[in-house]
């Protein structure tokens, strides 16, 4: 028997759970204990354990993200943490770009950094943008912070000076004498957790790791801790937002590089199931009890890029946010779950999130104290939920206390009857979900409405169709286990480890055998991470160069083939230029490139699905029964027939409107879908008018 | 043909067509040369029909572009009407009059055809470093010392480049390669756009954008004229002093609202400078139109409809209406500074709605090398002030408006330039006091890198007239521009820093709304213990000691 693995998702509202064993996939969705999240997490491992029959001692490896460094930023319940700075330049981190995300609107509010002003602190010292030292490390001033950070009780600090990543050597002495005299402080360098030129971008990155890291320091050793008293003897691996895995040592170091980590094994599962349906273009979509998650998926794979912004607080906007320069899976994320909180804003306008119930107190269905409305008690209302199957009848939904929070905080104020007052309250998060996926679509250069949504999460599958129909697009699919779909994911991604430095060298100068050193001494970084993650394992190595005409100020990435190092300049001389051309039409004659930033991405084995493939029979299939639903098409409560999931078998074909049931979440088919199971067990949501 | 299009249809091609002019934009971003268009964005970008009327514009950094180019426009069509056009075909120019109002904005305009018949346009604009004469800078006396100007031409002929005018460009700019570069790259915007444009139009089965493009000026024109019914008929006046070059200059502004319209009349206006600070009137009617769009209808995008209901006029014997040869160049100074005349004036249409004063212009110091230098170079970094308080809130410290453009990063200027920046801190008290507080100004010092001389051109305002408050709050800091070593220049014109010396900076802090006693507790100490507003001043300004201790 080949040992299973396991796959744990911390979200804001819940912890899932997903357990491949070579018998089937076994799945737990618990509640998340924001206080000590390690114990939901045990709960909800143990439970997939029980149902699977199998001890921790069978497990073979336990891949785990989370979602707690992103929500600790957006809620600003980071450490205290001092940024310690070239003297001059305290202000960088608020001043940012100096302009305005939104041109027209002269009330915007420009993100408040993680660092206050009192707290960023200057250092007297100076680098050249070569790495000289232009001014000493006067030591003497670093040691003058201390009683600062003492006073203000400062748990972490971020060392961001100027052209540290041409040479970090007085970020390194300054960390000494800092741990050297207060060594429960944690430090975070700017020149190791984003080494690239543009100092605001790299302070902020460097503040965000240092902000989450003690709260992410010690979760995940008292996890670790928690896993081996419990008897899983086995490798413990994390996601990051890249969408590989690697080591509880590098995750420990730099946690911002698991921001979006969770979210990130969303992307993986929709890729693999676009190759999967075949389906090149998606959008993947993944809605929890906290946040949604929009992501591009563009020949089988999701964008990526190596920066991200975190709680873009304007209605989504670029840069309303603060960036961070890591590798990530590009998506956007807004504050639209099921526990977004709604209320109505003096201009009598319904307002949904960012405010979220999250699992303590809950929509005030779940009957733990909460009273404000959310989403999931809209879904509740409008009939969506079955209440005694909700999270797999792990409690039971109280819809009088869903319907009464609406009517009180919603439908008198606006003078609608409770079941408009749902379906308003549910209007408005979707049409916020579909704004969003069309600004980021733009911003990608793209379109939305040819392709497929994917669908997962505990909330989506609930507002997958309405999302559907508001962006316009035919298909929506909805994923075996997507309930936990991000958990899924997890088990479908290899270990990895992205690398960049930046050596820039114009192309007719290029010593490739230099750089091939650079290659080698990245490789022998990334190794060292993977390796600890996947042991002898086959390794893939994908090699990237940025590069630009010499002069310009954006990169665009080539790829850089495994070879010898005669043929670089004629390799990348042509695929730059037909990439370039592809983007912008012509190649510029005669002007010169430069390659800035080297990159390489080191990957073990991707891991089997086990998932199987059955022969494929159609059938029509009737539902046993009905219930009540709002329909968003109709105005009204309509029949929606109902499905069990587990009983429709693939081939089976049913007619909107339905409700098909599963343990962790609800698939809603508005009456403009029809919906069959296809050979991989997924349910396909087709629309009516189009064949 | 008449296609007819319905409601939804519209909503999705005009959205549509908004998102390719973003990405017209976005690739002028990707791959242009000059730091200004790459890093700080000060550009513009957009889609026209065939009659030269604006369907789309990019939300870029310039206000300054958002009519102008319109205007722009409709000169290439009167020179290289559509049917004169080919395939291919790629027009350009930086004439100030038949542009954005100076030589280093270049307009590239590239007409699109769709089954072989011309259909529309895509125009671009964006600021190349250096056109050669004085360099960026205040100090011509006409437009000859400005540079080199080329008049309305093909840049590129059925997919032929103009070797000619390319000879021409190069022969007479300092750095030949980053011009050249920077118009291939307004090119290939245009290219994206054209692309992205075609596929809309296939994939909505339409043949042009007329019926299209009348259904988005007509709806756009309705709603903002709505937008302007909102407002009491009637004549608003403000008038607002700045430095100028040698001489203030006042601005004066008659705002009519009359029947869904507004007339914005700039008599009485100072005369032209005989310094490059005139401004021509199509960049005035981008800023004073901004001004009233920024808070009237500001949902609705830019066209050539919503532009419509605001006019704007200036006699041209006004610095307003510059009359060529004037010398253009720092034309931004005072056309960044009409919003807040404008606003001024609307302060009275529709109060409490209304920011404060603002430092408004950019602070972009153009440093140099001397003549002889063993290293050339040149940098132009953008950089702000405090904007002035907001109804409800304070000014944004350190932030572009009306322009919107980004900063350049301080290891981006040391990576392109022999300079090193020693300090880029806020200037604690530079903002306006009041119940909100205006926005903060900064001080930068900027040093040789190897204490060789180098040349300052400086083009900034609101030295001796500070943004103003309102409703009882106070002016912002003055801007300053010192010597290290103590001297204090003018704010205008150019300098030699000496080796070893530095050049001191110092930006405008915005106006303050309200009375100042009536700002929060909590507003004022934390203003003090971030170090915005100093001990003293919130002690004398803010009654500081007999504020409530309560919090810790």
């Amino acid at each position: 028997m080949t040992k299973a693995r396991l796959a744990v998702d911390i979200g804001g509202t819940f912890t899932d759970v997903a357990l491949e064993t070579d018998r089937g996939r076994f799945t737990a969705k618990t509640l998340t204990t924001p206080r000590a999240p390690e114990e939901g997490v045990m709960t909800g491992a143990l439970e997939a354990l029980r149902k699977a029959s199998l001890q921790p001692a069978d497990i073979g490896v336990v891949i785990h993200g989370t979602t707690l460094a992103t929500n600790a930023i957006i809620e600003r319940r980071g450490a205290v943490t001092a940024l310690l700075t070239t003297n001059g330049h305290r202000d960088a981190l608020e001043m940012a770009q100096e302009n305005r995300f939104e041109q027209y609107d002269i009330n915007i509010d420009r993100p408040e950094p993680l660092v206050p002003r009192w707290l960023r602190l200057p250092i007297e010292e100076r680098m050249t943008v070569d790495g000289d030292v232009l001014l000493p490390l006067d030591e003497q001033s670093v040691r003058d912070v201390l009683p600062i950070l003492d006073a203000e009780g400062v748990e972490s600090v971020a060392i961001g000076f100027l052209h540290a990543y041409a040479n970090k050597a007085h970020e390194v002495r300054t960390a000494e004498i800092i741990s050297e005299a207060r060594p429960d402080i944690s430090l975070t360098l700017a020149s190791e957790v984003a080494p690239e030129i543009r100092e605001y971008e790299r302070m902020s990155t460097a503040a965000a790791n240092a902000f989450v890291r003690p709260l992410m320091e010690s979760y995940l050793s008292r996890l670790e801790k928690n896993l081996l008293q419990q008897g899983f003897n086995c490798p413990f691996l994390l996601i990051t937002s890249g969408g590989g895995l690697t080591s509880l040592e590098t995750a420990t170091r730099f946690p911002i590089r698991l921001v979006e980590s969770g979210p990130a094994g969303g992307a993986v599962l929709a890729a693999a199931i676009a190759e999967q349906v075949g389906a090149a273009s998606m959008l993947s979509f993944d809605m929890g009890g906290t946040t949604a998650k929009l992501c591009l998926i563009d020949d089988y794979r999701p964008a990526t890029a190596r920066t991200f912004e975190v709680d873009r607080s304007y209605r989504f906007k670029k840069g309303s946010g603060l960036p961070v320069r890591i590798p990530v899976i590009e998506m956007v994320e807004i504050g639209a779950g099921g526990g977004s909180v709604a209320s109505v804003d003096a201009l009598k306008r319904i307002q949904v999130g960012p405010e979220s119930a999250g699992s303590e107190p809950g929509p005030a269905c779940y009957g733990r104290g909460g009273i404000a409305p959310t989403v999931t008690d809209a879904d509740a209302a409008s009939g969506k939920i079955m209440p005694d199957l909700f999270a797999a009848g792990a409690f039971s939904l109280d819809l009088n206390a869903a319907s009464t929070a609406i009517s009180h905080t919603i439908g008198r104020q606006l003078g609608l009857d409770e079941n408009n007052a749902a379906f308003a309250l549910s209007e408005i998060v979707d049409e916020n979900m579909a704004a969003a996926a069309r600004a980021h679509a733009v911003e990608q250069g793209s379109d939305i409405s040819s392709r497929t949504v994917v669908a997962f999460g505990g909330a989506a599958p609930l507002h997958a169709a309405r999302l559907g129909e508001k962006l316009g697009v035919d298909r929506v699919i909805v994923p075996g286990d997507a309930g936990v779909g991000s958990a899924v994911g997890f088990l479908l991604a290899p270990a990895a480890y992205d690398v960049v430095r930046s050596r820039p060298t114009r192309l007719d100068q290029l010593d490739a055998v230099a750089i091939e050193e650079l290659f080698s001494e990245m490789f022998n970084e990334a190794e060292a991470v993977v390796r600890s993650a996947v042991g002898a394992a086959e390794l893939t190595q994908k090699r990237g160069v940025y590069m630009r005409y010499a002069g310009q100020g954006h990169e665009i990435p080539i790829e850089l083939h495994v070879q010898s190092t005669d043929k670089w300049k004629e390799q990348l001389t042509s695929s730059f230029e037909e990439a370039y051309t592809a983007l912008y039409g012509r190649t510029i004659p005669s002007m010169p490139i430069e390659a800035l930033t080297w990159s390489l991405s080191l990957s073990g084995p991707v891991p089997p699905s086990t998932r199987s493939i059955s022969k494929l029979e159609k059938r029509t299939v009737i539902a046993e029964s009905t219930r009540d639903v709002f329909d968003p098409q109709q105005r009204e409560r309509t029949a929606y027939g109902v499905f069990q999931r587990d009983a429709l078998m693939p081939g089976d074909i049913f007619k909107g409107p339905a409700l098909i049931v599963e343990s962790q979440t609800t698939t809603v088919l508005t009456s403009s879908f029809d919906g069959q199971i296809d050979k991989f067990g997924n349910i396909v949501l087709q629309r009516k008018d189009v064949a | 043909m008449k296609q007819s299009i319905d409601p939804l249809q519209l909503t999705l091609i005009w959205n549509r067509l908004i998102a390719v002019v973003e990405e017209q934009a976005q690739t002028l971003i990707r791959t242009a040369f000059s730091t200004t268009v790459r890093e700080a964005g000060d550009l513009s970008a957009g889609v026209f029909n065939r009659e030269g009327q604006m369907l789309a514009q990019a939300v870029t950094g310039t206000p300054g572009h958002v009519n102008a180019m319109a205007a722009s426009v409709a000169a290439f069509l009167a020179k290289h009407p559509m049917e004169s056009l080919h395939e291919g075909d790629v027009l350009v120019t930086n004439d100030p009059w038949d542009g954005t109002g100076h030589l280093n904005d270049f307009t590239v305009v590239t007409p699109v055809f769709h089954h072989g018949q011309p259909i529309g346009l895509f125009a671009a604009t964006s600021h190349i470093a250096d056109v050669g004469g004085l360099g960026f800078g205040p100090d011509a006396n006409d437009l000859f010392e400005e540079g080199l100007l080329i008049p309305i031409s093909f840049l590129f002929k059925q997919g032929e480049p103009n070797e000619t005018l390319f000879n021409v460009l190069r022969a007479n700019v300092r750095d030949p390669l980053a011009a050249e570069g920077d118009l291939y790259s307004l090119a290939a915007c245009n290219e994206t756009g054209i692309k992205r444009l075609i596929e809309t139009l296939n994939e909505f089965g339409l043949i042009d954008l007329e019926a299209v493009g009348a259904q988005i000026i007509k709806q756009s024109q309705e709603a903002m004229i709505a937008e302007i019914n909102a407002l009491p008929d009637g004549e608003y006046n403000y008038a607002m002093r700045i430095d100028g070059y040698n001489d203030p200059i006042d601005l004066v502004c008659k705002l009519m609202v009359r029947a869904g319209a507004i007339e914005i009349d700039f008599s009485g206006t100072s005369k032209a400078s005989s310094h490059g600070i005139n401004v021509p009137l199509t960049y005035t009617q981008a800023y004073a139109s901004f001004g009233a769009r920024c808070v009237i209808g500001n949902m609705i995008p830019n066209n050539a409809g919503s532009l419509a209901p605001i006019s704007i006029l200036a006699p041209a014997t006004t610095i307003l209406n510059a009359q060529r040869p004037a010398a253009v160049s720092a034309r931004h100074v005072i056309g960044q500074m009409l919003p807040d005349v404008v606003l001024g004036a609307l302060a009275k249409a529709m109060p409490g709605r209304t920011p404060a004063e603002g430092t408004s212009c950019l602070y972009l110091p153009v440093l140099r090398s001397v003549a002889d230098a063993k290293e050339p170079f040149v940098i132009n970094p953008f950089y702000t002030g405090g904007t002035g308080a907001r109804p409800g809130k304070d000014g944004l410290s350190c932030t572009a408006f009306p322009s919107g453009v980004k900063n350049t990063p301080v290891e981006i200027n040391e990576a392109t330039a022999p300079v090193i920046m020693w300090r880029k801190e806020y200037i604690a008290d530079s903002g306006g006091v009041g119940q909100y507080r205006g926005g903060l100004g900064q001080v930068m010092e900027f040093q040789h890198a190897r204490d060789e001389d180098m040349i300052a051109s400086k083009m900034f305002d609101r030295i001796k007239h500070p943004a103003r408050g309102r409703k009882e709050g106070g002016a912002g800091g003055n801007g300053q521009v010192r010597l290290a070593s103590g001297t204090m220049l003018k704010g205008m014109g150019r300098d030699v820093i000496l080796g070893g010396d530095r050049l001191v900076v110092e930006t405008p802090g915005g106006g303050g709304i309200g009375d100042s006693a009536a700002r929060a507790d909590d507003a004022v100490r934390q203003d003090v213990k971030k170090g915005f507003v100093s001990q003293e001043s919130a002690e004398k300004n803010y009654n500081l000691l007999s504020r409530k201790l309560s919090e810790k």
